[in-house]
């Protein structure tokens, strides 16, 4: 496999006040993905996404992006690298296009009026060029703080929680943007908290908790690794206790022995929901007659929510 | 060493473009100002005051009025044009572009040199039209006059970065520099002062910015030209260094 375009080592910070905000993270970003960052609300993706972006500095670890050190070659490395930050940070007074100019130029690239005129067309900012930025909606601020960020054609963007607060409409609209700058080999690094949208937009997925990074997998094999088949069926009559044909099978009576419920196989994989075939069979054979049958894989949500209810920490 | 051209001028060409949009402020309120000083000072009391060192005082207190807008605005110009970004946040895209200390400062503080140079010609324009004066070194008071404001400007970027609020920020230009440019020699030469008050004001370092810029106008001054040249000089480098370690530590800017 090629070169990480980024390579993080052992980072760790600890902000003052004692506050572990990063805990010995090592992550690697292949060249031309989407990653997304998924973590609860204070799990550290704002800390990590600064620290590689210099504005936090790291208490301990190596970074090397486009294999420059960060602590050291900086300049060349950022200025390859974008970043939308969190907040709706921006200079409310300034135009569209000056906001977009300056960041072009702070990057030290040459002006070129047709890339931005490109960049602002591609986020539906075009007609806006001469507003003032204090005049656009929350949805366009977010949309003039990524032109910004893209003004200098980064080869890898930091989105940090680009769809927050934005409605269901939107998201998706920012959903196709994103994948229109992967489309151009942008490599994106996004944080989220919304389950749906790693699930939707990315190709690997790390999840992260008070500081450290549970596990980095592709979206599909994490999914297959932690992914289950649940069915549900709903029993004609209520079972005192379960048949050994049918207790080989990974199932508990539930409902006062009216609910038979089977968690297993493997989601995606079809071994599951074979199963839950083959269970019903067993059903049949054994006489037993079910009214209802609910059957559904495990999404990305129930494999989060079962990794971060492990091991709270104290 | 690297030195980012396009970032720097990026820097310059937002901090003019930030002054020229309160250009109406920018312009009226030093105007205003100085008219009035120089109808109060100028007209009325100076009409029944004797030439100080062969200078009418009108024309006398020209280089302090000067020196008092120059190093108000200045200040609180630089101040705010680094305190506002960390207030609202928008610093963010400054500390992860590939810029550094020096480009940082040579858009800040040329801005503030290019500003300064603009406001003194605002305020020597509006003299005119009260007194008669002639500037005796025109080319060293441009450039004393640029020294001043690029050293002013290092103070305010610090004065930007120290501040946590609002109020500490307004505090310095209002409790230490404005006094100390009033009883640094404005309105009257420090050498009239009777002892011990005369050696008192050698101790506010203002006092040599006043008397270096009159001798670029007049040719006479309290104290040497060569003083008041070492001591600004070593201001605006005691400043950059000041900001190069604020830099490098991140202290304010990084968390
Ligand atoms: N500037 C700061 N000073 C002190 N603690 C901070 C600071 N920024 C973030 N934290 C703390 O660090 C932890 C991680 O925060 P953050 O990186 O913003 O998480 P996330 O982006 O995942 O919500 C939180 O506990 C937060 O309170
Ligand atoms: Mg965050």
């Amino acid at each position: 496999m090629s070169e990480p375009i980024l390579s993080i080592r052992g980072l760790t910070k600890t902000y003052k006040g004692g506050i572990r905000a990063l805990d010995k993270v090592d992550l690697d970003i292949r060249a031309g993905e989407i990653f997304a960052l998924l973590g609860p609300n204070g799990a550290g993706k704002t800390t990590l996404i600064g620290a590689v972006c210099g504005l936090v500095r790291p208490t301990g670890g190596t970074m090397t992006a486009f294999g420059h050190d960060l602590a050291r070659d900086w300049r060349a490395a950022r200025a390859r690298i974008g970043l939308v930050p969190q907040e709706l940070a921006t200079d409310m007074f300034e135009t569209v296009w000056r906001a977009v100019t300056y960041s072009q130029g702070l990057f030290g690239k040459p002006y070129d009026a047709a890339r931005l005129e490109e960049i602002l067309k591609s986020l539906s900012l075009w007609d806006k060029k001469d507003a003032q930025i204090r005049a656009l909606s929350g949805g366009m601020k977010r949309r003039v703080l990524i032109a910004k960020a893209l003004a200098h054609d980064p080869e890898l963007l930091f989105l940090d929680e680009p769809t927050a607060g934005v409605d269901v409409e939107l998201r998706k609209g920012m959903w196709q943007q994103i994948a229109a700058l992967k489309e151009r080999g942008v490599t994106i690094i996004l944080t989220t908290h919304y389950i749906e949208e790693a699930e939707e937009m990315a190709d690997r997925v790390g999840i992260i908790r008070s500081g450290r990074i549970l596990m980095v997998d592709e979206k599909h094999a994490m999914m297959e690794r932690l992914g289950t088949t649940e069915a549900v069926i709903d029993l004609a009559a209520p079972l005192a206790a379960l048949p050994p044909d049918i207790a080989a099978f990974p199932v508990e009576l539930g409902e006062g022995g009216r609910r038979l419920i089977y968690r297993g196989g493997s989601a995606g994989e079809g071994g599951g929901r074979a199963e839950v075939a083959q269970l019903t069979q067993a059903l049949t054979r054994a006489g037993i007659a079910y009214t209802t049958l609910d059957i559904h894989d495990s999404s990305l949500e129930d494999i989060f929510v079962g990794l971060l209810g492990e091991g709270e920490p104290a | 060493m690297h030195f980012n051209l396009r970032s720097a001028l990026s820097i310059y060409r937002r901090e003019m473009s930030r002054a020229f949009r309160t250009a109406f402020q920018s312009i009226l309120s030093p105007v205003l100002t100085t008219s009035l000083y120089f109808v109060v000072f100028g007209s009325v009391i100076g009409a029944r005051m004797e030439p100080i060192g062969g200078v009418p005082y009108g024309a006398f207190i020209i280089p302090g009025l000067l020196m008092l807008t120059l190093l108000g605005e200045t200040t609180s110009n630089a101040s705010f044009g680094i305190y506002m970004p960390r207030f609202t946040g928008t610093i963010y895209e400054l500390l992860s572009a590939p810029v550094g200390v020096a480009e940082t400062l040579a858009g800040f503080v040329g801005a503030a040199a290019t500003k300064g140079l603009i406001l003194a010609a605002i305020i020597l324009g509006t003299a005119t039209f009260f007194v008669d004066y002639q500037i005796a070194h025109p080319i060293f008071a441009a450039l004393y006059i640029m020294l001043v404001a690029a050293s002013f400007a290092l103070f305010g970027f610090i004065l930007g970065i120290w501040a946590d609020s609002f109020e500490k920020l307004g505090i310095i230009p209002l409790l230490i520099l404005t006094p100390l440019t009033f009883l640094g020699g404005t309105f009257y030469s420090i050498r009239d002062l009777p002892a011990p008050w005369d050696a008192v004001a050698l101790a506010n370092p203002i006092a040599f910015l006043v008397s270096g810029l009159r001798w670029t106008f007049y040719g006479t001054s309290d104290v040497p030209i060569a003083v008041s040249l070492g001591l600004t000089l070593g201001f605006l480098v005691l400043c950059v260094v000041i900001i190069a370690v604020i830099f490098r530590t991140g202290w304010r800017l990084r968390e």
